[in-house]
């Protein structure tokens, strides 16, 4: 695309893209740091994934208050509009995926002070694991912020049909700690931190697909809704049939 | 780019009937032209639009519905403009009486020097719509009202039109173009020479004519273009790029040139 006219125009829809693109790079290592600190057992890195939430609602503080300020003076028309709209809905889902990693943090808290964790959450978490759930969503995430910066809507529908993915991970885990939950009743609190962390992960993957919808629409002009996600040209699509 | 082979690209705004066609309309100001090959359909009680840069051509074409460039010296019209099936260039159309149907709103207010009530009964009366006194006060109240002027001068017809302010002036010409009833009301960049509370005015008072008239508006604020206008045509060169409903033009266009000049990249 060219250059606009107004070079400080141009200037300032990058400078909100690359704030987007930073608060994105937050969310990544939150959501990293926070399985992390679940899986070894590390209060201080979990501490530190809660801090950094005060970090993230700035920085979605500070994209709202440029989105209203471009559209105020700048007032964009066609791929701007949508490059600006669109930038204010990304910054609203990438705080809630800081969000729940901060919550996935506080549970990772919970389940440290609540002893060792048994034998079974750990051969759940070996078996079908929580890391490989978190990689997969982190992954989501940056293929939806890298199609952000290319305004390329192919990898936005990639994240859109891989959350089949995360949705078939979350299905898997939820089964199995339900499985052990019947089994054993005297660890439900530590069960139940369990089963909120997958499903934050999971819903952390909603709000990639979100994410990857509005990237979509910037690149593309046209809204994507679920009923109108074509058919994934991979094997394995279940979205179709679905639909 | 735009499609050679099959012309503009335009979008369906799902609109009223067409008011007006024109078929590969050329015009020429000494053999230079200034539109080239510009086939559209302008629909019938809603406003459309033209942008484009400075000597687009979009007013060349805005004064062809009316026949205006008849009276421009070296100016050459080809091709065929329809409004309501019929050629307005055909040599029995009366270009008098065709101006009666297409009535005409220029980016400076251009009051007649006289008054108030004059300004607005001058059509009426040369076009003879009034058989006495009474009908003209009725015409005249009629179209001030509909101006959205008439509680504003109600009290001092005889005051001389000039003597409003540039927006009331702006207003006063409208009354006096819709005075002789037109069908069509053709606008040159009528708020280019206003303020922000009177354009609001006039962008208010298109909006309700719109109901009745066809009109086509000329204008360089593509914000105007996006808060009066239904349909929007995108001017280049001469040529007609593109046409489509209004939101469609501003939000995602179907053409990287009308892309790249509304978001201030053309160039």
């Amino acid at each position: 695309m060219h250059q606009h006219i107004v070079t400080s125009f141009s200037d300032e829809l990058d400078q909100l893209s690359a704030a987007l693109l930073q608060m994105g790079g937050l969310a990544e290592t939150m959501i990293s740091d926070a399985c992390q600190a679940l899986t070894t057992q590390n209060r201080e890195l979990a501490e530190r994934v809660i801090s950094r939430n005060f970090e993230m609602d700035k920085m979605e503080s500070d994209c709202q208050r440029d989105v209203t300020r471009l559209l105020a003076l700048r007032q964009p028309m066609a791929s701007d509009l949508r490059m600006v709209v669109g930038a204010i809905k990304i910054a609203g889902s990438i705080e809630r995926i800081g969000h729940l990693s901060k919550n996935i943090a506080q549970r990772s808290i919970h389940i440290m002070d609540s002893g060792n964790m048994s034998a079974e959450t750990k051969n759940v978490m070996s078996i079908n694991g929580i890391e490989r759930m978190g990689r997969a969503v982190s992954r989501q995430l940056q293929i939806a912020l890298d199609g952000y910066a290319r305004r390329d809507s192919e990898a936005a529908l990639r994240v859109i049909f891989q959350d089949d993915d995360i949705d078939s991970h979350y299905n898997a885990l939820l089964k199995s700690m339900l499985v052990y939950m019947t089994e054993d009743r005297q660890r439900l609190d530590e069960r139940s931190n369990f089963l909120f962390i997958v499903k934050n992960l999971e819903r952390i993957g909603d709000h990639c697909s979100n994410i990857a919808k509005v990237v979509h629409y910037i690149a593309t002009g046209n809204h994507i809704l679920t009923q109108n996600i074509p058919d994934q040209p991979t094997e394995g699509n279940d979205k179709a049939a679905k639909a | 780019m735009m499609n050679r082979e099959t012309g503009p690209v335009e979008t369906d705004a799902g609109l009223q009937s067409e008011k007006i066609e024109t078929r590969n309309l050329s015009v020429y100001y000494d053999n230079t032209p200034a539109v080239t090959d510009v086939s559209v359909q302008i629909p019938d009680r809603a406003v459309t639009a033209l942008i484009g840069a400075s000597g687009c051509g979009k007013t060349s074409f805005l004064r062809c519905i009316n026949r205006m460039n008849d009276t421009v010296p070296d100016a050459r019209v080809s091709g065929e403009i329809i409004i309501d099936g019929t050629d307005i260039n055909a040599p029995d159309v009366n270009p008098v009486t065709l101006r009666s149907r297409v009535g005409m709103v220029f980016q400076k207010p251009n009051p007649f020097p006289k008054t108030i009530y004059m300004n607005v009964a001058y059509g009426p009366k040369i076009h003879g719509l009034a058989a006495t006194p009474a009908e003209m006060d009725a015409i005249v109240e009629n179209a001030l009202q509909r101006a959205g002027l008439w509680s504003e001068v109600k009290d001092r017809l005889d005051q001389p039109g000039p003597s409003l302010s540039g927006g009331q002036q702006q207003r006063l010409c409208i009354a006096r173009a819709i005075a002789v009833s037109p069908e069509i009301i053709l606008m040159d960049e009528p708020c280019s020479a206003l303020d922000p509370i009177a354009t609001a005015r006039i962008e208010e008072l298109m909006d309700e004519l719109r109901q009745r008239y066809c009109i086509v508006l000329v204008t360089h604020s593509m914000q105007q273009a996006a808060r009066v206008s239904q349909k929007t045509a995108f001017f280049n060169l001469g040529k007609l790029v593109e046409i489509g409903d209004t939101e469609t033009i501003f939000t995602n266009p179907l053409e990287q040139m009308t892309q790249d000049y509304i978001t201030g990249r053309f160039g």
